[in-house]
């Protein structure tokens, strides 16, 4: 292996480095300078981002446990940018956690590895690959949802994150042994020469399947996302349900429709079930929410559902509209997470109730949680409407009309709940209304990105036939 | 010819809407006055050189004006049938450019002193820019989908324009009932573009129009309906859509509500550019119209035309309120092109009626334009809209009193001024085709003269009236374009319009008929002459007069008592038989239906809400259970 192949894992390893960096300023930099530290984290990791722009070849290394092609190089630059803008939306909270709290730099070398570990995940070429990547991504986050070390409540969400993340990897890895067992490989490209529909296998693929079921938290092992959503901090939260949850689905979407396809017939029942499950129980348990945290929550594993849509054709169609429609999802979401994460910081609130009357003392916030809801719910013309009607065109083309009907169902009360917030913001008066403030600059940042990926997304259609272009990867 | 900057006519004003419309708050009002009157005057400058240009310097083939279309495919529905977006450059499509932008600048100019400290000034502007915006894209359509775009925002910005005084609930009622009034004739024009792009397989003007085209050769081959070919039914439709623009009877009762609106809106849109969309419309259409059918439907426009004419210029004698009698003008008039449309041929001399209608809406947007600005220059003085609040104002108005005499004297016909050649071609048509239309034409002139003056003298002399404030005449804004009106109102009489517009577009020499045009001045100084007697020195000689017709005089003061037909049809018959029943069902079934999915939802949402307990290990349960239920379940599927 020379060097040159050693930089497909330009991502990795630029990553790391920074880590590393890291971990050093944590020694190097006296306590009361630390705060400094979130302006070298924007700055550094918007470098990389940047960098990551930079074309790659597509090849596999270390006798295929780890391969790129194009599409996976520009989810990680859709994954980087993603980040970027979390980091922008946190950057204000997390100097004065850091300043108050004498807190370090762990949140960043936290926040990094569990990157790194989906950047793994998702270029893994082999089960051990890709169960390190998996485990790296998750485990951090764990202490990442436990990071406000005086609120109860986050403590709490950290240890429900690890109790059933620690489940649920080791369903998984169960699962994986037994794929083992039955095809003699954990390389992909030998599994899928073998692999074939007995009862060992639907075992295992099922068992598999719930580890990362439970990281798009599908139903039903969907049940600690509510609970770690609230009591973490908004911007792990966020990171949560955003990057973690796109860069699952999209791995999950690589998984299917490479190795796991000859099991097409098993699993797109299991998606069939699961997707409606989903919808279902994300959108009427969404309802009646009063937290904004939990909303977002329960939205986003209805969002889920609608993403496993996409994921049934197992066509480049499929693909396509997939990785689009968790593209519109992750800018719509950080934006929705943005709005609440600069109201909760300045004031405090996290409830809808809090909202009402919003849109009088902050008009340009509200406009920008507008924006984000009608894209969550699918409103035309922003992106969302595209994003889910893209999705239910590829469904119906492969003939899933009932599911499609449902979706829309379940889109119509989505529909109700969306526009619970919008009518508080926009046309409850409210007793006592969040007062008028300003952002700082990287709040204000993090938010024009969104707005701009929602717009762009939605309106600058040859986007999408790039998008569709590189989905030609894996048919 | 180049026409490529013939796309910047309409995008300016639509970049002065977003413009206005987006920063409306923030723009100080005399600045927005300013912006609004400079996109205007740059786009003006850009149609009179595209007259110019297309008329005088642009090659003519074989001697006809040459149709330029700039345009690209927006929506293709199948693989004949698509709708483009483009510009249309031909003869009345340019000639339309300079009417609208002539009259939407005065009118831009004249709303900065006629709207000064109004608390929507800035919005005003912006919807006056929206509704040149349309009107501009109804007139280079290219299209009839791009026509029916375009006619609709036409009637969306007459809708906010009318209501603009929106506390005024007369004036809400009025932007509604124009609204819905004009919506219900669009209606008709929908159905007739669809049954055209059903049986022809094209919107293009340029194909449906083509003499030798399919859609005109074969309408005999398309299915019938009631006797007649479904392309005449469509050209029906079609024509419904342009009357109730245009308020042709029946569709008329919309303008003179629409008065409500600021004069200046009357001016521009109920009186020069909108309204006459409907005949713009016909005209457009103009070979459809003549060849489908042997002219059967231009008969149609012909007699509607004429009757609405008559009907509007007797209801005009009787009415006090003074925007409404020129509302009522306006709607003569438009008669007046219909019926000189509905006459003419298309050949040469034959097309003289065509040519008469594009001439006499040229003439007519200049002279009613300058009477609405000119009332509205009364009104801004008095503060009244009635004949009796006014009288004697000539000596406190001397501009607005000497224009609005020229665009009255030019209404009734009276040479040299714009009005009186352009009647006398339309004349000139009528008799060539029908003397009852001519005849028709002929009472109408004498009528119109006698109301205009009536009004004239009503306002300017008449009783010396005492007023609370003394009137003052008008400030410099208002004034400059009346003046400028009342010298294009003298002049553009003199455009040898027939070498420029014609149906066929090769252009002929037209001469005055001068024994029709000796009759038509002679009934015009009759009904001045009569306006004189009764009105200018306050005498009873109009009341006995009034008191002679009786009951006939009551019913001409109450429209024909139209308003409260279609009231009475509406409420009694409309809502009590056929929309209270509907709502019932709606109210009962179909929402009770959808309260109840949706309550049930809500009590589902509640009655789940115990399985997120909050405990790990119930999740834990959950998650296990959940593995090994989907797991038993696919290996028994496939085991089976």
């Amino acid at each position: 292996m020379d060097l040159n192949s050693f930089f497909l894992m330009r991502h990795e390893l630029l990553l790391l480095v920074i880590i590393l960096l890291f971990v050093t300023a944590e020694i190097v930099i006296p306590r009361k300078k630390k705060g400094s530290t979130v302006h070298l984290a924007i700055l550094l990791f918007g470098l990389h981002t940047a960098l990551g722009f930079l074309t790659l070849e597509e090849s596999s290394l270390f006798g295929g446990m780890f391969r790129t092609n194009s599409l996976i190089h520009f989810f990680k630059n859709v994954l980087n940018i993603g980040v970027l803008i979390l980091l922008l939306q946190s950057a204000d909270w997390l100097q004065k956690k850091i300043e108050k709290q004498n807190r370090g730099t762990e949140f960043f070398t936290l926040l990094f590895c569990s990157l790194l570990g989906m950047y793994f995940m998702i270029s893994a070429g082999d089960f051990l690959m890709f169960y390190i990547g998996l485990e790296l991504s998750t485990l951090p986050v764990a202490a990442l949802a436990a990071y406000e070390i005086m609120k109860r409540k986050s403590s709490e969400a950290g240890i429900k994150l690890i109790f059933s993340a620690g489940l649920a990897s080791g369903v998984s890895l169960f699962g994986i042994s037994m794929l083992y067992a039955t095809t003699g490989s954990i390389y992909f490209q030998d599994v899928i020469q073998v692999i074939t529909t007995t009862n060992l296998t639907v075992l295992g693929f099922v068992l598999f399947f719930a580890g990362l079921a439970f990281k798009i938290s599908l139903v039903p092992f969907h049940f600690w996302t509510a609970d770690v959503y609230e009591g973490a901090p908004i911007s792990v939260a966020s990171y949560l349900s955003v990057i973690s949850k796109g860069a699952a689905a999209f791995i999950l979407m690589i998984l299917l429709f490479t190795v796991l396809k000859p099991l097409m017939q098993v699993w797109e029942n299991l998606i069939y079930v699961l997707a409606l499950a989903t919808m279902f129980t994300g959108n009427l348990f969404a309802l009646r929410q009063h937290n904004m945290k939990r909303f977002l929550a329960f939205s986003s594993i209805a969002q889920a559902g609608f993403i496993l849509l996409g994921l049934i054709t197992g066509t480049q169609l499929g693909t396509a509209t997939v990785v689009y429609f968790v593209m519109i999802y992750i800018f719509s979401n950080l934006a929705a997470f943005g709005v609440v994460q600069a109201i909760s910081q300045k004031t405090g609130k996290e409830n809808i109730v809090d909202y009402e009357g919003l849109y009088r003392t902050n008009p340009r916030l509200s406009l920008v949680m507008l924006l984000a809801l009608f894209s969550l719910a699918g409103i035309p013309p922003v992106a969302g409407f595209f994003g889910k009607f893209f999705l239910f065109t590829a469904a119906a083309s492969e003939g899933y009309y009932l599911l499609v009907f449902l979706a829309v169902v379940n889109v119509t009360i989505s529909l109700y709940y969306y526009l619970l917030v919008v009518r508080a913001i926009f046309l409850r008066r409210g007793d006592n209304p969040v007062p008028h403030f300003s952002n700082q600059l990287y709040m204000r940042l993090g938010l024009a990105f969104t707005v701009i990926g929602i717009l762009v997304l939605g309106l600058y259609s040859p986007l999408y036939d790039y998008i569709y272009e590189l989905s030609g990867v894996f048919n | 010819m180049q026409t490529a900057y013939l796309l910047l006519i309409p995008l300016i004003p639509l970049l002065v809407f977003l413009v206005l419309g987006i920063f409306n708050k923030r723009i100080k009002p005399a600045v927005s006055g300013y912006i609004g009157v400079a996109g205007l005057a740059a786009a003006t400058m850009l149609s009179c050189f595209a007259a110019f240009q297309y008329f005088f310097v642009a090659d003519k083939v074989n001697g006809a004006y040459q149709t330029f279309i700039q345009k690209t495919a927006w929506m293709q529905f199948t693989d004949t049938l698509q709708v483009d977006m483009g510009i249309f450059i031909d003869p009345i499509s340019v000639m339309m450019l300079v009417v609208v932008s002539t009259i939407s600048l005065m009118v831009h100019i004249y709303s900065r002193g006629y709207m000064k400290g109004d608390a929507g000034y800035t919005k005003f502007f912006a919807f006056l820019s929206l509704f040149t915006f349309s009107m501009y894209g109804l007139v280079l359509a290219t299209n009839l989908f791009q026509i029916y775009i375009f006619w609709e925002l036409v009637g969306v910005s007459s809708f906010l324009l009318i209501g603009y005084y929106y506390t005024k609930t007369s004036a809400v009622a009025a932007a509604k009932k124009a609204f819905i009034v004009t919506r219900f004739a669009d209606f008709g024009f929908l159905v007739g573009i669809l049954i055209i792009g059903y049986y022809t397989g094209t919107f293009d003007f340029e194909a449906l129009n083509n003499p030798a085209g399919s859609a005109i050769q074969n309408w005999a081959f398309t299915s019938t309906f009631m006797g007649l070919s479904a392309i005449t039914w469509a050209l029906i439709l079609i024509f419904m859509g342009g009357a109730g623009k245009s308020a042709m009877f029946p569709l008329h009762i919309w303008l003179p509500d629409a008065m409500e609106g600021p004069t200046p809106v009357s001016a521009l849109i109920h009186a020069a550019t909108m309204v006459v969309a409907g005949v713009y419309l016909v005209a457009r259409l103009f070979p459809m119209f003549l060849f489908v059918d042997d002219g059967f439907v231009l008969q149609v426009v012909a007699y509607v035309g004429a009757f609405s004419s008559l009907f509007a210029a007797v209801i005009a004698l009787t009415q006090t309120d003074i925007k409404r009698v020129l509302a009522f003008s306006t709607m003569s008039q438009i008669g007046y092109m219909m019926m000189a449309l509905g006459v003419s041929g298309f050949d040469g001399h034959e097309g003289v009626g065509y040519m008469a209608s594009m001439f006499h809406l040229f003439t007519h947007a200049m002279f009613k334009a300058l009477l609405f600005l000119g009332a509205g220059a009364v009104i801004h003085a008095v503060h009244s809209n009635y004949l009796q609040d006014m009288g004697g104002l000539r000596k406190y108005m001397p501009v607005t009193n000497f224009t609005f005499l020229v665009a009255a004297l030019a209404i009734a016909g009276v040479p040299p001024l714009a009005g009186f050649w352009s009647k006398d071609e339309i004349l000139v048509a009528a008799y060539e085709n029908s003397p009852l239309l001519y005849g028709i034409g002929v009472v109408v002139a004498g009528l119109t003269a006698f109301y205009m003056f009536r009004l004239y003298f009503g306002i300017f002399w008449g009783k010396n009236t005492r007023y609370a404030h003394t009137p003052h005449e008008a400030p410099l804004s208002m004034t400059i374009p009346l003046v400028l009106l009342a010298f294009f109102t003298s002049v553009v009489g003199f455009i040898p319009f027939s070498r420029f517009v014609t149906a066929d577009k090769m252009g002929f020499e037209a001469h005055l008929n001068y024994p029709l045009a000796a009759i038509a001045v002679a009934v015009g100084a009759a009904g001045i002459l009569l306006a004189w007697l009764f009105y200018k020195t306050e005498n009873d000689l109009s009341d006995r007069f009034a008191h002679a017709f009786g009951s006939l005089y009551l019913w001409t003061s109450h429209k024909f008592y139209f308003d409260e037909l279609y009231l009475f049809i509406t409420r009694n018959i409309i809502f009590r038989y056929i929309s209270a029943p509907i709502a019932f069902f709606d109210k009962k079934f179909v929402d009770g239906t959808m309260e109840g999915i949706g309550n049930k939802t809500v009590l589902l949402s509640r009655k789940i809400m115990s399985v997120q307990s909050g405990k790990v290990q119930d999740y834990a349960f959950g998650f296990i259970g959940g593995v090994v239920l989907l797991a038993a379940v696919f290996i028994y599927l496939w085991t089976f």
